[in-house]
């Protein structure tokens, strides 16, 4: 039965649910509509449109794509390994991999530190190799990466679950070998799941802040994305910080909004047996 | 061109040994967690045995445990077995359309696009739906997407067809259908059939092997095991009334110690049993059908009669019969007599078989 | 980054007395942090008392160039006047600022620099003319060891020394951009921070090579940075100005804090922890 066929469907909501429910909607839209109110509209194209502004928009889109891919490259293969196989300490992989989730970001940037930093675990190879990571933008996409990758596993190990492995198993007895599985099947089958975990990760990439700035480091063009661009406009010229606030905000709305539009849409197809997970409705 | 299995999982109770000669298609049947999943399963490679050894047309599919002695183990992954699974639900996959759901398993094995459609449509036609070839899953019925998921089990050339009831999930109209496709499929195919269904069993298959507690618990050709089941299920399956004891000079004694005299039936001998008569002390079983049972509120002793006392568990429609089912066996009668004798769920009465339709041989 | 940080302390005497000792020798003492006290302290209400002596509760709101010195102070002061508490808030100056202007209940607002304090004043919520009671001069902070060798100002312009500077919006950076101007110098920094701390971080870490901070983050560092003054730095003292505010619900105490801070015994505090000598002259630019 497709969603919302029934439109005055019976549904057993006690009124104190509801009015909690509104006072939660109040929590999250009054702050924006706040910051809304307190833009300055009349300077506000001047503002966003400064060439500080535009190079760090230009760097965040640049770097959140980037740390997307690399979130679906390396992602995908975790989530699938966490959802299909079992083996030994799999549930403190799983809690230690969702740990990005509530790290404050700044302990991220720290860890990272101390991995890629010059004095890291790694920095010292990486230097040999001619590979200098701290204060680059390969930085903030590693930065943003870290935080953002649990988002993507979380929402594909949930649309794995619900999928279940008997199509797989199918596949598997109709002759197709693992790699034509995953591909052909295994794939195609989460690609709901798949797009609203890349972008979420997206959404946690562009508002990456902690642990760029300590990892990354904040330079015009290089380091400095928007977030970091507003926490330093905030210093000297609070209404840029906010036009850019704004900006920030209309950004991930369009990109959220893009990722939950119609969720049903992406999901032809499903008859009575298939069960793909709602969009990103395993995220905590 | 043979299947030859044996297979041992400990920690559901399985241990079954099994063939399945060219061509044949035999019908697995048994009551919930007899190990009929577990059978399919091992076969097709999604379920690994502890022990075990098993062979189709000469490609060793495992060879595990103690069954490899100090050889090596062998496992054949299940895309390289050539053992296509069909499942109570069709599980087409919801992204492909038919067509595409029918190419797949040669589109898998290398066969290029082009070829793979064709191979495709020839098979949606071969189950009767290749005008459904452009349709998504969502957009096909119940019957309809069996019918692909048969097509596409058929496409990927399988050497052993393994089907896990797939009539179950259909509808009473649909299902008429299917079974009849697959008596065209299955002729001089060489497949397992799951089923609970005897039907399934007496159209589609030449042999039952009936599953108990993951053992085998008989088999033989379908007509001979439903005809004389020497285990409960089957008996069940044929229904009939199904009571084991000892053999003696006149039938068969129980463990209650009730005696229940028949008609010795000489048995033909399985393949590899010994051909031996029914001999007193060795045990047997004495088999007969519901309708042959009379209901007696009194013991009403004639020779050559059994009769014994059970008290009433349950009365049910049969056909345009009341069943009466009483102490693990039951009785058919007229509704009118069910009526006379005011019969209710507690009652103790007696059931009386004569000695002539009661059928007793060694198990 | 750095999250305002509400430090109460609770007035032991045995150990403040202790401290007051520490501080008559003019010895330098670590920062002492007792992290946060139980709720439910002496109120600001209940203790206040009119009369010369200071009293009851002031929250003090202060540049975090100054968590170390006015940690000391506060736990002077608290010794020198039982039944006064000291509650202080660190955080960036521009920071503090706008948290008062939101009406955040702070006594006094003591600013790493002149602009932020102008800012307090026309928000009219500084209460007379802010006293300077200290400054405080750029010096240049390397990791331990010195990797890359830096011994003057001019080595910072040198090809392939990294350097973090703050950023030109916040006033280290503001002082790091004038200081090269005078000296002719193009810095070419790999990062611009928003805060000392966060050059700090980069410079302990080793990520940098080097790193243009206040004299006195460097002192209050350790041995954890190596670090050179340079003379060019006069060229942008930074002058530290304090005031009450109008808001203050305890004028008498928050005034006794600011005559702490510019007395002898705060300057000498502030002294042993590489601050400079305030211009007198009230305050300068």
């Amino acid at each position: 039965m497709p969603p919302g066929s029934t439109p005055h469907a019976y549904t057993a909501i006690p009124g104190w649910v509801r009015a909690l429910a509104v006072v939660a909607a109040v929590v999250v839209v009054l702050p924006l509509l706040a910051m809304v109110l307190r833009v300055d509209w009349t300077h506000f194209v001047p503002l966003v449109t400064s060439e500080s502004s535009l190079t760090a928009l230009a760097l965040s889109l640049r770097t959140s794509a980037a740390s997307t891919v690399l979130c679906i490259v390396l992602g995908v293969p975790l989530a699938v390994v966490l959802a299909r196989d079992t083996f030994r300490l799999q549930g403190l992989l799983r809690s230690l991999v969702l740990l990005p989730l509530v790290l404050p970001p700044v302990v991220g940037g720290i860890a990272l530190l101390y991995t890629f930093g010059r004095q890291g675990l790694l920095g010292r190879t990486l230097d040999v190799l001619g590979l200098q990571i701290a204060f680059s933008t390969t930085a903030v996409v590693l930065a943003q990466t870290f935080v953002a990758l649990p988002f993507l596993v979380v929402s594909l190990e949930g649309a794995l679950r619900t999928s279940g492995s008997r199509y797989e198993a199918v596949a598997a007895t109709l002759g197709a070998p693992p790699g034509i599985v995953f591909r052909r099947v295994t794939l195609p089958l989460v690609l709901p799941g798949l797009a609203s975990g890349a972008v979420l990760s997206f959404a946690r990439s562009l508002g990456e802040f902690g642990a760029t700035l300590t990892f990354a480091g904040s330079l015009q063009g290089v380091t400095r994305t928007l977030p970091l661009e507003i926490y330093l406009q905030r210093e000297t010229d609070p209404d840029a910080a906010v036009a850019l606030s704004l900006v920030l905000v209309a950004v991930a709305v369009a990109v959220v909004a893009l990722a939950y539009r119609r969720p049903a849409a992406a999901r032809t197809g499903s008859g009575r047996t298939t069960a793909a997970a709602p969009a990103g409705g395993n995220v905590t | 061109m043979t299947l030859s299995y044996q297979a041992v999982v400990a920690g559901r109770g399985f241990d079954v040994a099994l063939t399945v000669r060219p061509g044949e298609t035999v019908a697995v049947m048994g009551p919930n967690g007899a190990g009929k999943s577990t059978l399919l399963s091992s076969i097709a490679g999604l379920l690994r045995p502890d022990s075990g050894r098993a062979e189709l047309n000469g490609r060793t599919l495992f060879r595990l445990g103690h069954e490899a002695g100090g050889g090596k183990q062998a496992w054949t992954p299940p895309h390289l077995r050539g053992t296509a699974l069909l499942a109570q639900e069709p599980l087409l996959f919801p992204h492909l359309n038919a067509a595409d759901n029918v190419a797949f398993g040669p589109r898998s094995t290398g066969t290029g696009k082009h070829a793979a459609k064709e191979r495709a449509v020839r098979w949606l036609a071969e189950v009767g739906v290749e005008d459904l070839a452009g349709r998504r899953p969502a957009q096909l019925s119940g019957g309809q997407a069996q019918r692909v998921a048969v097509a596409r089990a058929l496409a990927a050339d399988p050497a052993l067809l393994l089907l896990d009831e797939p009539l179950a999930a259909l509808d009473i109209h649909s299902a008429p259908l299917l079974r009849r496709l697959f008596k065209r499929v299955l002729a001089g195919r060489q497949a397992i059939i799951v089923t609970h269904d005897v039907l399934d069993a007496l159209m589609l298959a030449d042999r039952v092997v009936i599953l108990e507690d993951g053992k085998v618990a008989e088999e033989g050709p379908t007509r001979e095991v439903l005809e004389r089941p020497r285990s409960r299920f089957a008996a069940g399956l044929a229904g009939l009334n199904f009571v084991p004891g000892v053999l003696d000079a006149a039938g068969v004694r129980t463990a209650g110690g009730l005696e229940i005299s028949g008609h010795a039936e000489e048995l033909e001998p399985g393949p590899g049993e010994p051909d031996l008569p029914p001999t007193p002390g060795s045990p047997g079983v004495a088999v007969f059908p519901p309708s042959a049972v009379s209901v007696f509120l009194d013991d009403a002793h004639g020779s050559p009669r059994n009769s014994f006392p059970v008290t009433i568990t349950d009365l049910e429609p049969h056909g345009d019969q009341v069943r009466v089912r009483a102490g693990g066996l039951a009785a058919d009668i007229t509704p009118a007599a069910s009526a006379d004798l005011a019969l209710v769920p507690g009652m103790t009465v007696h059931f009386v078989v004569k000695a002539a339709a009661v059928s007793v041989y060694g198990t | 980054m750095m999250r305002p940080r509400m430090t109460r302390l609770p007035i032991p005497t045995a150990r403040a007395r202790a401290l007051a000792a520490v501080l008559a020798a003019g010895a330098l003492l670590p920062a002492v942090l007792t992290g946060c006290a139980p709720a439910g302290g002496t109120t600001a209400g209940a203790d206040e008392r009119t009369g010369a002596r200071p009293a009851g509760t002031i929250t003090v709101f202060a540049a975090a160039s100054l968590k170390g010195t006015f940690t000391e102070l506060a736990h002077a002061f608290e010794a020198a006047n039982p039944g006064s508490s000291v509650t202080l808030s660190f955080a960036g100056s521009s920071d503090l600022v706008g948290q008062i202007s939101q009406g955040a209940p702070a006594d006094v607002f003591a600013s790493a620099d002149a602009a932020n304090m102008q800012k307090l004043q026309d928000a009219g919520l500084a209460d007379g003319t802010p006293r300077n009671f200290a400054t405080n001069t750029l010096a240049i902070a390397m990791p331990p060891g010195n990797p890359a060798g830096i011994g003057s100002l001019k080595d910072l312009a040198r090809p392939g020394v990294k350097l973090v500077t703050c950023a030109r919006q916040v006033p280290c950076g503001a002082a790091a951009a004038k200081v090269a101007e005078a000296a002719g110098l193009e810095l070419r920094p790999v990062s611009e921070e928003n805060a000392v701390t966060d050059v700090l971080g980069k410079v302990t870490s080793a990520e940098a090579d080097a790193g243009l901070v206040y004299a006195t983050d460097i002192n209050a560092a350790g041995g954890k940075v190596a670090g050179i003054g340079f003379a060019e730095s006069q060229g942008a003292v930074n002058t530290y100005p304090i005031v009450a505010t109008t808001t203050s619900r305890n004028k008498a105490t928050a005034q006794a804090f600011l005559d702490l801070v510019t007395g002898a015994e705060g300057q000498k505090v502030l002294a042993a922890a590489g601050f400079g000598p305030a211009d007198a002259s009230g305050q300068g630019k």
